[in-house]
């Protein structure tokens, strides 16, 4: 790191707790997943502590295990459009970001969810850019599991393209309202109609006008989110930030440096893409109040039941008979499709099923675990633990050292369990002058320093507008 | 007399198309959602049973065809489920019914959109389901081929076969999205700590629906709304040669039927009509309304507006110009051939719901017509509807294997 580059700033959001174990639903602190008032106070204490933004992730179909609805973890979630508009009306600076699928809907209609959402924040919308293509997910819509796997991306970026035709088919168009002139728009070609687009390719053949106008920030800021290649490249090309996970110091630096060398190629610069990682986090009065906190809310996450059931992930089969504080199972994962688990983008992650199972024996067998303690151990998501000022410290060095330029912080109870980052750590960041104080401008772009996008107006051939 | 119920409807700048060149008009803020919170805190403030808002995946268009050019009405709108949950933290009783398109969207999304917008209000979200059937909106998504037609026309065999489809298909929509409003009963979360288990499975459930148009598979992943079931609306509209087709989908599936009669003697048959197609627990007449106020009848104000606009304002619902007292008079006579309450579409926002709020509701008061305070906290409670059952909770036993 250059001795003379001035500090940067951090950029911290606040994920919803979600439906994995990471959540921890057993503790007597955690309330609603569902009702709007759980919303409405984790948004407030993000505000409070003038984090840059809230963020929704999204499910389609509840995950089923052994063929049954996986019931050991958090169930349910609202839809994300509605709540974001609802949460809109409590907030005034936060900003709004919701993770939106693009293989189960259709750009015109994500266009203008988007586009509303804006105006209604007053320019605080984001999106996150999801794929799937699983027909168990595609059950739920009309046209079912349609999308093979390996088009996802190239959906996705079809989709995203097409979306961004629709958010800049108003460019240049105003509502004017002169009421003595009777001209509502103003900045309209001849034909007199705002929106004109179309769109052909591969995945999309749509024409017409679009009908909302151009929101506050131009576009939402688009946010990525995975890991893999085609999902970096995806990133660079398009996004304005991408949501990552990963842990360590060196791991995250590698990422950081990986993606930010993929711009040069789309004629972007390295501060166009902003990386963004999940954290977790454990606060504790002494290091050592830290670390037993830390051990206790792990247990709390890997509960016995959820141990067995995290094994049949990976082992593909029914492992019901087995004692989870007992040793690891001693039979093979079954290999292939995987018929246990549905639903859930970690069982990709188990691309070796048997090279992890030789894994998780080795440190079974070197620390005298338990399949619970494997478990445990192995799923370990919680990246900062420590006192509010050692906290604080790790953040700024990963940030400082590129590794990020900062972070989703993952609570693991709902909704209070921001309070004590945002009271405790937030002060000390502001204190060390590299996190706002106050919010400098009032939409997400101003408070993540990016700028008002180019529009890319559809290019016009033969007098038509094609978005390619 | 029992009491009437009373809708107001929501449309960009109002009703007449220059409307939003009203001096109290506010154009230049239809895309905020302080412009909406302001109308519905107004609507509350009259004791209105609800609002609504409409919607398109178009432009709006003089031209059922397609755009039409005219730079001097309002062109461009916000998505309705939105503006509806944006304004449910600000109010506090009235009901929020947006508009849904049902013909090139989702059931799975509108489902927990709408149980969503019930959850952010605690309870008094509805939908008014709708049709595109528009070639133009068609050609918006790109999924399905609706062929392009002048409803002005008297309809062919293939326009009569796609609408009556169209109509098929939103009758199996709604089917679906109550279906999911139901596939989780009440109290499924039970989060048993002994057992590591946040649900009870067997109280979610597969919704298996598969008709001749969609297919859904179910659970909603999200939980059953705080009404049970949102109420459900639609427009039974008057469609030339498809008259029967908009009633019998209506009100073979909402709770609350909007007609549109022309005069009383229309509003019985109309009435008669949706209670012999089916079991709707409420039938709403709509009525655009231009009332008079000090210095400007309705008549007036309707003549100006339409002399600005250089068209006589037409419009598929009874157009009532005149006094508050008339207005009364006119629902009072008009809940007499069965009609349970009025949807009013105000000519000119904001001034014809101020007009409705401080003036038609004091007298429908003083008639003993409306409420003189909010007597529900849900909006099937002010409209007399009790929370139903679950259809799935009789199942139970051995449900979702």
């Amino acid at each position: 790191m250059s001795v003379d580059r001035p500090r940067k700033q951090i950029h911290l959001a606040a994920h919803f707790p979600g439906v994995n174990n990471t959540t921890v639903w057993s503790d007597p602190r955690s309330g609603s997943h569902i009702e709007f008032d759980s919303f409405v106070r984790f948004a407030q204490i993000a505000e409070r502590a003038k984090f840059d933004f809230l963020f929704l992730a999204e499910g389609l179909r509840l995950r089923e295990q052994g063929g049954q609805i996986y019931d050991l973890d958090v169930v349910g979630r609202p839809d994300t459009f509605t709540v974001l508009a609802a949460l809109a009306g409590v907030t005034d600076r936060l900003g709004l970001t919701g993770t939106i699928n693009s293989t189960f809907n259709e750009p015109y209609e994500v266009a203008r969810q988007f586009a509303t959402l804006d105006h209604l924040s007053d320019g605080r919308a984001a999106w996150n850019v999801v794929t799937s293509w699983d027909a168990f997910t595609g059950e739920n819509f009309r046209r079912g599991g349609f999308l093979p796997q390996e088009r996802r991306y190239d959906r996705a970026s079809s989709f995203l393209d097409a979306a961004t035709g629709l958010f800049d088919s108003w460019d240049g168009i105003r509502v004017e309202a002169d009421k003595a002139a009777g001209t509502f728009l103003t900045g309209l070609d001849p034909s007199g109609v705002p929106g004109a687009f179309a769109v052909r390719d591969d995945h999309f053949d749509i024409e017409g006008h679009f009908n909302v106008p151009t929101g506050p920030q131009g576009r939402p800021v688009v946010f990525q989110a995975g890991d893999s290649d085609a999902g970096r490249e995806f990133a660079a090309a398009a996004a304005d930030a991408i949501f990552s996970m990963h842990g360590t110091l060196e791991a995250g630096q590698a990422f950081y440096a990986d993606v930010k060398g993929r711009l040069g190629r789309y004629g972007r610069r390295p501060a166009d893409l902003l990386v963004l990682p999940a954290a977790t986090f454990v606060l504790g009065d002494t290091p050592q109040d830290a670390r037993e906190r830390a051990e206790q809310v792990r247990r709390q996450q890997v509960s016995g039941a959820t141990a067995i059931a995290f094994a049949e992930q990976l082992w593909n089969r029914d492992l019901s008979g087995y004692d989870p504080d007992g040793p690891l199972p001693d039979v093979d994962p079954v290999l292939g499709e995987h018929t246990v688990s549905r639903g859930r983008a970690s069982v990709r992650h188990f691309r070796d099923p048997l090279a992890v199972t030789r894994q998780w024996r080795e440190l079974a067998a070197a620390k005298g675990l338990s399949l619970r303690d494997v478990v445990i151990e192995v799923t370990a998501r919680q990246i900062f633990v420590g006192t509010a000022e050692s906290v604080a410290d790790d953040i700024d060095r990963y940030v400082q050292a590129d590794a990020s330029d900062g972070f989703i912080l993952v609570p693991h109870i709902t909704p209070d369990g921001l309070a004590d980052f945002a009271d405790k750590v937030v002060p000390i960041l502001q204190e060390r002058g590299v996190f706002r104080t106050e919010y400098a401008g009032t939409t997400l772009r101003d408070h993540l320093g990016l700028a008002v996008p180019q529009a890319r107006p559809c290019r016009a051939t033969d007098g038509r507008l094609v978005a390619s | 007399m029992t009491h009437l119920h009373l809708a107001v409807a929501l449309d960009g700048a109002g009703w007449h198309p220059a409307a939003w060149r009203e001096p109290s008009a506010r154009p230049d803020e239809l895309f905020t959602a302080g412009y909406w919170v302001d109308l519905a805190r107004s609507a509350e403030r009259g004791l209105a049973d609800l609002i609504t808002i409409e919607d398109s995946f178009g432009l709006q268009s003089t031209d059922f065809r397609g755009p039409d050019g005219h730079n001097d009405h309002v062109r461009g709108r916000l998505d309705a489920v939105q503006i509806a949950a944006r304004v449910a933290p600000a109010t506090h009783h009235i009901g929020l019914v947006p508009t849904a398109l049902v013909t090139h969207t989702e059931p799975f999304h509108v489902s927990k959109a709408i149980a969503t917008l019930d959850y952010v209000s605690r309870g008094r979200a509805g939908v008014r389901t709708q049709i595109s059937p528009r070639a133009v909106d068609g050609d918006h998504v790109g999924r399905r081929y609706i062929p392009d037609f002048d409803p002005a026309e008297p309809p062919t065999p293939e326009v009569v076969e796609v609408v009556d489809e169209l109509f098929d298909e939103a009758g199996e929509y709604v089917e679906v999205i109550r279906r999911l409003w139901d596939s989780w009963e009440d109290g499924a979360e039970i989060r048993d700590a002994a057992t590591g288990r946040f649900v009870d499975r067997n109280r979610l459930h597969h919704i298996d629906f598969h008709g001749r148009h969609l297919s859904v598979k179910g659970p909603s992943i999200t939980p059953r709304p705080p009404q049970g079931q949102p109420v459900v609306a639609a427009l039974a509209h008057a469609a030339p040669g498809l008259r029967n087709r908009p009633i019998r989908f209506a009100a073979g599936h909402a709770d609350l039927v909007l007609v549109t009669p022309y005069d009383r003697a229309d509003a019985v048959d109309l009435v008669g009509a949706v209670h012999r197609a089916g079991p709707a627990a409420h039938v709403f007449a709509d009525i655009v309304t231009f009332l008079d106020r000090p210095g400007e009848t309705g008549a007036e104000r309707r003549a100006r507006l339409d002399a600005l606009d250089g068209n006589e304002f037409g419009s598929d619902a009874y157009v009532f110009a005149g006094s508050v007292a008339a207005l009364a008079d006119l629902l009072a006579d008009w809940q007499r051939t069965g009609l349970s309450g009025f949807r009013l579409r105000p000519g000119a926002l904001p001034d014809d719901l101020n007009l409705i709020v401080d003036s038609l509701v004091p007298e429908l008061q003083a008639r003993g017509l409306r409420r003189r305070s909010y007597e529900a906290d849900t909006l099937r409670g002010l409209l007399g509807l009790a929370r139903p059952e679950n259809r799935y909770a009789a199942t139970t036993q051995g449900a979702l294997v």
